[in-house]
């Protein structure tokens, strides 16, 4: 068995993912590839996205056929040099049974109290100057499922759930962007940061960019991906669609707003919305946050102004296809920060295209990709 | 007899209401305007409103397909029951529900009802409501004597004792369960008897006499208030009419409803014992019939004139939310 | 999330809503057990264990244990629930609707539409169903059919553990009478159930795995069968699509016409007996709505028209289960104009 070849399997993308389905390859046996390059699409019951290749050479041969669904750890392709053989290296090769990786690489859940709320982190990797995720409206820290893992490669990596969001504790302190990002600096402090690389999500964008401003010498430095805070317009319909839905279709297309390939959103990420909006006192949560943040229609805080003045390096990384928050907001940072517009993206690019913002986050950090 | 003149006056003014209300009826039935079918009460007022007296708007009641009485005992108004015998709108049930269906929770009326041996578990559930609540009301269960031989019946009065329920059972004995006499439905004929072997008080009163249905019920209403648990009252009372409105009775005696009319009617012996107590003056009592007697004249008016349903009632109501 | 068993998660849910609102009480036989006798209470918890442990937290003014008196039971908790408790009654095994049934046809049922609109009954009426326990004719049955043909009922078949407390929860907080049937094979399987309380509509149907083949609409224990026929099928090529209704009064009929148009095939599993059923109704609801889109007859995959057997030999033919469902599927996608 050559020790050049490489395995590609079928990755895990977040905490219940058990098997994917192989939609399409986009590169064929033969070609060259780039590690960062992408290689197939997968499908999985929650979201259809990119697997990119992890090291560079020849796709010496595709196992996985279009169409078929594999369990998480099952080869699909194998990389290597074109002289190395192949066919024992497949016969060789064992699938790591899923729920082993996750014991190995998957990021490690508690729930701890901060600021008097119980917070549900998840921490994946070690050393260097933390990198924390905030996530969005309704969303939860499963949202980065694309990116902690990759991200927790080189340093430690803390996702978090927003009071009244994913696992954390639905009665909210408080719901403007002083109580959340109370929160999130009471986290920091539970988990002995004392400084860190702050990446945020839309709401998690403003809560994060609130914790640099109220906090200074906290934040190492900010990525904003289609953050509220920088203009006063936002899509309510969204907002209102959200906080209304009930049923799995109103939820889905509610869902399809955020992407700009309604294609990518799967039945299991809307039935774990639904779940999620289904418990006692979310509603009652998210429409405190939706009244803080988004009263009439509009966005109602504004941080464009405190953020070009932190003095710490800030990107801003917005889809093109944004209809939530428009990306001509990332305009009003430009000059102030490094401002980067994704072609193929709605308003949720750490998803759509994980691959581009993980390379994004690592190199703004500080760290190649 | 020691009620007050108010209270006296109220009673009788409740018991003319009664009389008059279904003797209308029985008019109206027989002209067409009312449809389907109608129970009456004539003759019975002295249970229902003997019983129903020292009941409180929050205590419930449950009756039976003969219940316009126990309606109008409890405080339903009878323009509502009016409307709702002629099905119409605004009835107390939207012309829903009809004679047999009757309800308003408003003043405790649990629902008349069309199955004979309906009742009595419904009330052993509203008693239950009181007694988890902590608060004093009671529940009511009227019953005929045929939904005395009605294992539902059986069970409440048990379930009633077992769980020691602020619950009254009240069997109106007026002898027959459609056209069949209670001596050759009953077992036993006796109703409280075979009651009381359940193991709660249990006691038979005359219904020609409201002071004694009252006395019997005061006092069993008093025993459930206090934490008392479960009465059984077996009223001994007549039906002036039918099984139904239209029934030709050919199982009656010869001049028997007559008879009964003249000898028990319940009003006459109040009418008698009250003047001769100088309780209430026959002027005062004449006031009433001329008063009753217009208000189910403005009721029989109002329920003529009344909108009827429309197309769209008849899918709503059927469930809160679906 | 822990991994809790549709036993645990039912006691949760009561115990959760007990907590929540004085007003909900448990009555039932043997809902605790051990009354009036020299040994302790609770000692039974429900006939299958499932309110074991509320006596205590509760005490038996909100645990009531009851005689052997369905009639009773079921009229005192409509008469309790019109009056302003939210009863959650059981009726053992469901085959015991026939001593009781008017107190739920009758009243229950009708209260609301024959008084107007103006009397609300927030009844839940817990029961058992299901045959596979040797529990013969009278103690097996899946009657949730008559129920669900009961205008004014509410008609709930949970499948797992997740849904039974959701589904539950909604039940007592409905302002309706719900009948919750429980499939007493069902009480073992676990699945992951959130601590908090949550509720799930009724009138939504859960897409239970996705295909593009052929849809197979089961209920309660149904659906284990049905997921473990697609997992053979899709071995063989056949991509079964699989909806859980969870409710079959109010019935997600789009949800099924839906996945139909796309699948043009429906094979439908129903525990129950065949005769004026759940399945035929869904059937005959698919059959006006999707004409133009079935390529193949809807199959029904039911019990037969027969009570329920006692000897396992026999029970074991009785009951729907996986290989009669995956050939059900392979005649319908086999079939050809």
């Amino acid at each position: 068995m050559s020790a050049d070849l490489v395995a590609v399997t079928m990755p895990r993308w977040g905490l219940t993912m058990t098997e994917g389905k192989v939609v399409g390859w986009l590169k064929a046996e033969g070609d060259a590839v780039e590690a960062g390059d992408e290689l197939l699409e997968i499908e999985t019951s929650k979201i259809t996205s990119v697997s990119e290749a992890t090291a560079s050479g020849v796709l010496r041969r595709i196992v996985a056929k279009d169409g078929m669904t594999l369990p998480v750890g099952a080869l699909l392709a194998v990389i290597g040099p074109a002289e190395a053989e192949v066919d024992a290296f497949i016969g060789g090769f064992e699938v790591i049974a899923a729920e082993e990786e996750a014991e190995d690489t998957g990021p490690v859940l508690r729930e701890i109290e901060a600021g008097g709320q119980r917070i549900r982190v998840a921490e994946a990797g070690e050393g260097g100057v933390p990198v924390v995720l905030i996530h969005g409206f309704g969303a939860d820290l499963g949202s980065w499922m694309f990116n902690q893992p990759v991200l927790a490669q080189k340093r430690r990596v803390i996702a978090l759930d927003l009071p009244g969001h994913g696992a954390s504790g639905k009665e909210l302190g408080g719901a403007d962007d002083a109580a959340l990002s109370g929160v999130v600096v009471a986290v920091l402090a539970e988990l002995g940061v004392s400084r860190a690389h702050l990446v945020g999500h839309s709401l998690g964008g403003g809560i994060a960019a609130a914790v640099a401003i109220r906090h200074p010498g906290l934040a190492a430095s900010l990525t904003l991906i289609a953050p509220v805070g920088l203009g006063a317009e936002i899509n309510v319909g969204f907002i209102d669609g959200f906080l209304r839905a009930q049923r799995r279709k109103e939820v889905a297309e509610v869902l399809t707003l955020l992407v700009r390939d309604p294609e990518l959103i799967g039945r299991s990420m809307v039935e774990d919305v639904l779940r999620f909006k289904r418990l006692d006192n979310v509603g009652e949560a998210l429409a405190a946050i939706a009244a803080a943040w988004f009263a009439d229609g509009r966005q109602t805080v504004a941080l464009g102004e405190a953020i070009s003045g932190l003095g710490i390096p800030v990107q801003v990384i917005w889809g093109a296809h944004d209809r939530i928050i428009p990306a001509a907001q990332a305009e009003t940072l430009r000059g102030q920060a490094t401002v980067n517009v994704l072609g193929l993206s709605g308003h949720v690019p750490h998803m759509e295209q994980s691959g581009e913002v993980n390379r994004l986050i690592e190199r703004f950090i500080g760290l190649p990709g | 007899m020691q009620m007050s003149h108010e209270r006296l006056k109220k009673a009788y003014r409740d018991m003319v209401t009664i009389r008059l209300f279904e003797e209308r009826v029985q008019v109206e039935f027989t002209k067409g305007a009312i449809p389907g079918f109608v129970h009456l009460y004539a003759g019975q007022e002295a249970s229902a409103v003997g019983v129903c007296l020292d009941l409180r708007p929050e205590d419930n009641i449950a009756s039976t397909h003969r219940g316009h009485g126990h309606c109008i005992a409890k405080g339903c108004d009878i323009n509502g029951m009016m409307a709702e015998l002629f099905g119409r709108s605004t009835g107390l049930c939207g012309g829903k529900g009809g004679s047999m269906h009757i309800a308003d929770m408003n003043v405790g009326m649990l629902g008349a009802n069309g199955i004979v041996g309906g009742g009595p578990p419904l009330v052993v559930g509203a008693a239950l409501t009181a007694k988890t609540l902590g608060t004093d009301n009671v529940a009511v269960c009227f019953t005929g004597d045929g939904g005395s031989n009605q294992g539902t019946t059986f069970e409440a009065m048990n379930m009633a004792v077992v769980l020691k329920v602020p619950a009254i059972f009240i069997f109106e004995n007026n002898g027959y369960g459609e056209a069949t006499g209670h001596s050759y439905a009953a077992g036993n004929t006796d109703i409280a008897g075979r009651a009381g072997g359940f193991g709660l008080p249990a006691v038979t009163v005359d219904g020609d006499n409201f002071f004694a249905v009252h006395a019997a019920a005061s006092e069993a209403i008093a025993r459930a208030r206090a934490g008392g648990g479960p009465s059984v009252i077996e009223v001994s009372t007549v039906r002036f009419f039918g099984h139904h409105s239209g029934d030709a009775q050919l199982y009656r005696g010869k001049d028997e409803v007559a008879r009964l009319r003249e000898e028990r009617d319940c009003l006459k012996v109040f009418r008698k014992s009250v003047t001769e107590a100088a309780l209430l003056s026959a002027d005062e009592l004449n006031a009433i019939d001329a008063e009753v007697a217009q208000a189910v004249e403005d009721a029989v008016e109002a329920a003529r004139a009344a909108p009827l349903p429309v197309a769209g009632d008849l899918l709503t109501d059927v469930y809160g939310t679906y | 999330m822990a991994l809790k068993t549709t036993r645990q998660a039912i006691n949760e849910a009561l115990a959760m809503e007990m907590r929540r609102d004085k007003r909900v009480v448990v009555i039932g036989e043997d809902v605790s057990g051990g009354a009036g006798t020299d040994g302790s209470r609770d000692a039974y918890g429900g006939v299958l264990g499932v309110t074991r442990g509320l006596l205590g937290e509760f005490g038996d003014s909100r645990v009531i244990d009851t005689p052997i008196t369905e009639s009773a039971i079921m009229g005192a908790a409509a008469g309790a629930a019109a009056t302003g408790l939210r009863p959650v009654a059981e009726l053992m095994f469901c085959d015991f609707l026939g001593v009781c049934f008017d107190q739920l046809l009758n009243q229950a049922a009708k209260f609301r539409y024959m008084f107007g609109g103006k009397v609300k009954t927030p009844l839940v009426v817990r029961t058992m169903i299901g045959a596979g326990r040797g529990a013969a004719a009278q103690h097996s049955q899946s009657l949730y059919q008559m129920f669900t043909a009961v205008p004014g009922l509410k008609v709930v078949v949970p499948s797992n553990a997740y849904d039974a407390k959701g589904l539950l929860i909604e039940a007592i907080r409905d302002d309706d009478p719900v009948i919750f049937c429980e499939h007493k094979l069902v009480y073992d399987l676990k699945s992951e159930v959130p601590d908090e309380a949550y509720r799930i509509p009724f009138g939504e149907a859960n897409i239970v795995r996705d295909g593009e083949d052929v849809t197979i609409v089961a209920l309660s224990r149904m659906v284990h069968f049905s997921a473990e026929a697609a997992d053979v099928l899709a071995k063989e090529g056949i991509d079964c699509e699989i909806i859980d209704p969870r409710t079959t009064s109010p019935l997600d009929a789009d949800t099924i016409a839906e996945s139909v148009e796309r699948t043009g095939r429906l094979v439908i599993v129903d525990e129950s007996t065949p005769r004026c059923g759940v399945a035929g109704d869904i059937a005959a609801i698919i059959g006006e709505r999707c004409f133009r889109d079935l390529k193949a007859p809807i199959r029904r995959v039911t019990a037969p028209h027969t009570p329920v057997p006692f000897s396992p030999v026999l029970e074991k033919l009785y009951i729907p289960d996986a290989l009669r469902i995956a050939e059900a599927v392979r005649q319908t996608v086999a079939y050809a104009r």
